[in-house]
């Protein structure tokens, strides 16, 4: 085993610093490894998240060298040898204590979203859809809620307009509602007016620090951005919908 | 300290934990108009129920019609050795696939049959295709589609809360003490019923699939509060978890991979498993290469390989393998599907598997196999309940899920702990419910009890030094680990009983330091007597059972006998606070239900397959 060493943020919501430690690695180690190995010999209040430890539930998440990451997902054997790692909290949601963030805002967002609605059973009580209808769906449901993409999106992370934008996670929850095949629920008008679809401006961000790979904007958030567009801003459509029958929907 | 000052939440009723199980439970609760609360350690959907990868048992029949819930209920019979509450192993059969379905209508998305059904999986001991799945992330899947929807449902859910006792009043529940993470503050939740799905004790283990929260809360507060807790000599090692790096052992890999087809092979490149076919299941099991083969293929006629026994059985078997010195490199025996399957089909059907090991280990499970041996992964025993309404032996007090007993028996079957939590989840959320609307009289907290509860906790921060509650923990899982294995012996047994005395001296003076704020090093102090509980009930348990049956192996009395097939291993807390374990005779099975049991296949398979 040899040392290496750490940067480790410690403070609570009014100040904080890096601190330094020196810790015994040994091979195939992660970075959550490190952080428990502070907590057992050096640090045991240094607060952090953790649960499933295999990239499945999506507690760790952590910036490491200034990138966003799970910490059970990250080796050691990916920096050099003598490259400083350094690990803080995400930036986005406030500092509760050391590496532990705030994300209550993240529930708060799922609320406001209607539910899932079905049409009613058919009378052999079986739903039927087919594989590939449901795969579209199935990818951004694979979200393990890490809330990584929700970190670096611009809007929410450097323009702080949590008010007005719910960020990509809750854009791939209302884009995994509107194409469920079941789902009967109209949330078009909301996700232009309260969830703010306008505001993000394709910049992938969130899609480049996904875990689970999800094609965030270009499956989900595009998508919903032209059902937006095709509801409000296509004049013919409008037009026909207007002689036809007012406010049905088109999807 | 006066206890006016703690905040005080009321509800109906209050579910300590927010795993499949307790969501299920608490939506129940909900549904039928109840004040619900429901409590986490973690933040909301984080429980260990994600890491269920394989699927949820029903018998569905829409892959196999010849399925039904008479087989499913023979298959879980078998695997649980015949040691199943018969009632409960009933009443999940028949349960499973509405409660299913009913997932399906909060929004699941499961992988569908050509004709665009629910499809369903092969899994170990299963008789037919019976897993309704996501590729290999069902457990995420379940406990999304249950928090989509239980936040509609008016139930007031306290994240980042960690319950420490229950306030009892005379023989029934009042309440219960917890704290808030985040502040280190406490909190008295006040309520006529709890129910406990607080999953199992895993972390008592070294080697475990399960995360830090599976400290056995649930039985250790059950206990406490004089409850009795049943079966626990009955823990699951999962056949398949990761060996290597070290920083990952233990975490699981699938038996998915064996479902779709993965074989095991040891360091001689033999495929071991047909040495090891119990008796039991010779006649429904293959017993060549070629006829294992043609079932893969699809042959209905062919039997099952001998990957697909249960994880009992197959746990043995690595064990054994390694111990003979034809383990791999590191300690385990290979799981191959590369050379069985095409790359596309694995990245489709296992994809978090082809993740996790390219990602932790630097390995392509398309092109070479994994490396894997047991690890602790699941409690069949818990907390003692009535099979049909979930209630404890003490009023007002409920268990489902993980931390319920008598489900599954001496082994359960893969898939099982999903439906499992489902069915009795909603079983549990109605027994609450019921109890709640039938109970009269106040119900009063006990402020002395609360007191106690509250100073036990402090107590850690303000002792001058003791020991690292890090390192006792660490002491505990190995003493666990090297000697309440998956085979056991009375003398190991009993010098675990000696070594756990030995930590829990050393649990009892551990020091916390710094403030109680989201402090890691004092929740690990707080689990500590819970993990202990745990581990003492299982050794115990496990040294009165003087035969192996299922999960439960002895070497010393390695054969099954008949005559414990009449007893359950029920843990009691006696007048002054010892732990007492006794032999429980079981009743009679109802004669329908043994007739089914012990059937043959072909007289139970539905007539129109």
């Amino acid at each position: 085993m040899a040392e290496r060493k750490f940067r480790v943020w410690r403070g609570d919501s009014q100040q904080g610093q890096f601190v330094e430690y020196d810790v015994e690695v040994g091979p195939g180690m992660v970075v959550l490894d490190v952080i428990h190995r502070i907590q057992a010999r050096q640090a045991s209040d240094l607060a952090a998240r953790w649960n499933c430890k295999a990239g499945k539930c999506g507690s760790c998440s952590v910036e490491i060298n200034g990138k966003p990451r799970l910490g059970c997902m990250t080796r050691l054997n990916q920096f050099t040898p003598d490259e400083m790692i350094s690990i803080r909290p995400l930036k986005t949601f406030p500092v509760i204590k050391d590496l532990v963030t705030d994300v209550k805002w993240n529930f708060e967002q799922n609320k406001r979203i209607a539910p899932f609605k079905p049409g009613p059973r058919p009378a052999d009580g079986n739903y039927r859809m087919y594989q590939r209808d449901v795969e579209r769906v199935q990818e951004f449901r694979k979200c393990i809620e890490c809330y990584l993409c929700q970190n670096v999106c611009h809007v929410l992370r450097d323009h702080d307009k949590k008010d007005k934008f719910v960020g990509p996670r809750f854009m791939i929850r209302l884009a995994s509602l509107e194409m469920h095949p079941l789902d009967q629920e109209d949330r078009i008008g909301k996700i232009k007016d309260e969830f703010g679809s306008g505001l993000c401006n394709i910049t992938r961000c969130c899609t480049d620090v996904c875990p689970e790979h999800i094609q965030i904007t270009d499956n989900g958030i595009i998508p919903l951005k032209e059902r937006v567009v095709d509801r409000f801003y296509d004049p013919i459509l409008w037009l026909i919908r207007k002689i036809l029958a007012r406010g049905q929907s088109p999807c | 300290m006066d206890i006016k000052e703690i905040q005080t939440i009321e509800h109906d009723v209050l579910v300590v934990g927010a795993g499949g199980a307790g969501i299920r439970a608490a939506i129940e609760c909900a549904k039928n108009g109840l004040n619900t609360g429901m409590i986490s350690k973690s933040l909301l959907g984080k429980a260990h129920t994600v890491m269920a990868e394989g699927g949820v048992a029903a018998a569905l029949g829409n892959v196999d019609p010849r399925d039904n819930w008479k087989i499913h209920f023979r298959d879980t019979m078998r695997g649980g050795k015949f040691l199943n509450q018969w009632r409960m192993a009933e009443l999940h059969a028949q349960m499973a696939p509405d409660c299913v379905r009913e997932l399906e209508t909060w929004g699941a998305v499961f992988d569908r049959t050509p004709n665009g059904l629910i499809s369903q999986r092969n899994f170990g001991g299963h008789r037919y295709p019976r897993l309704a799945h996501v590729g290999d992330r069902t457990g995420l899947e379940m406990i999304r589609t249950l928090q989509d929807f239980c936040i509609h449902q008016g139930i007031a859910t306290h994240m980042e809360c960690t319950a420490l006792d229950i306030i009892t009043d005379g023989n029934a529940v009042s309440g219960l003490v917890a704290y808030w993470r985040e502040t280190g503050r406490f909190v008295i939740f006040k309520a006529k019923a709890i129910i406990l799905a607080t999953g199992g004790g895993g972390r008592a283990w070294a080697i475990t699939s399960n995360s830090w929260e599976y400290s056995g809360d649930g039985l250790g507060m059950a206990f406490r509060a004089g409850a009795e807790l049943m079966d626990l000599e009955f823990t699951q090692f999962h056949p398949t978890g990761m060996v290597w790096p070290p920083s990952v052992k233990g975490i699981l890999v699938t038996e998915g991979v064996r479902g779709d087809g993965g074989i095991l092979l040891n360091n001689k490149n033999e495929r071991f498993m047909f040495k090891y076919i119990p008796e039991k299941f010779a006649s429904e099991t293959a017993d060549t290469e070629e006829e294992a083969q043609r079932w893969l293929d699809g042959d209905k006629n062919a039997r099952r390989p001998p990957e697909l026994l249960t994880r009992d059985v197959v746990a043995r078997a690595i064990t054994q393998e390694v111990k003979e010195g034809r383990g791999s490199k590191n300690g385990g025996v290979y799981l191959d599907i590369s050379s069985r399957r095409p790359a596309d089909f694995i990245k489709k059907k296992l994809p978090s598997m082809y993740h996790q090991f390219k990602e932790l280990a630097e390995i392509d499970i398309t092109k070479e196999p994994m490396e894997v041996g047991p690890t602790l992964h699941y409690f069949m025993g818990g907390i003692r309940v009535n099979s049909d309404t979930q209630e404890t032996n003490v009023k007002g007090l409920f268990a489902c899920g993980e931390c319920g007993a008598g489900m599954h028996g001496a082994n359960r079957l893969g898939g099982n702990s999903l439906s499992d939590l489902l069915v009795f989840g909603k079983l549990a959320g109605l027994g609450a419910f019921e109890y709640v609307k039938a109970k009269q009289g106040p119900h009063k907290i006990n402020e002395s009890q609360a007191t106690a509860f509250i100073r036990r906790a402090t107590d850690i921060l303000n002792r001058e030094s003791g020991p690292n509650p890090f390192l006792v923990h660490e002491d505990l899982q190995s003493v666990m680990q090297n000697y309440v294995g998956i085979v056991r012996t009375k003398e190991e047994l009993e010098k675990a009983l000696q070594e756990l005395s030995r930590v829990k001296v050393q649990a009892a003076t551990v020091k916390a330091h710094a403030a109680p704020q989201y402090n890691p090093g004092w929740n690990e102090a707080l689990d500590l007597a819970n993990l202990l509980i745990t581990a003492e009930a299982v050794t115990r348990s496990a040294l009165i059972r003087e035969e192996s049956r299922g999960a439960h192996t002895r070497i010393d009395f390695f054969e099954e006998r008949e005559e414990w097939l009449q007893y359950n291993i029920v843990i009691r807390r006696t007048a002054n606070g010892q732990m007492e374990a006794q032999k429980v005779k079981r009743e009679a099975p109802p004669e329908e239900l043994a007739k089914i049991a012990y059937a043959k296949i072909e007289d139970l398979e539905a007539k129109h397959g």
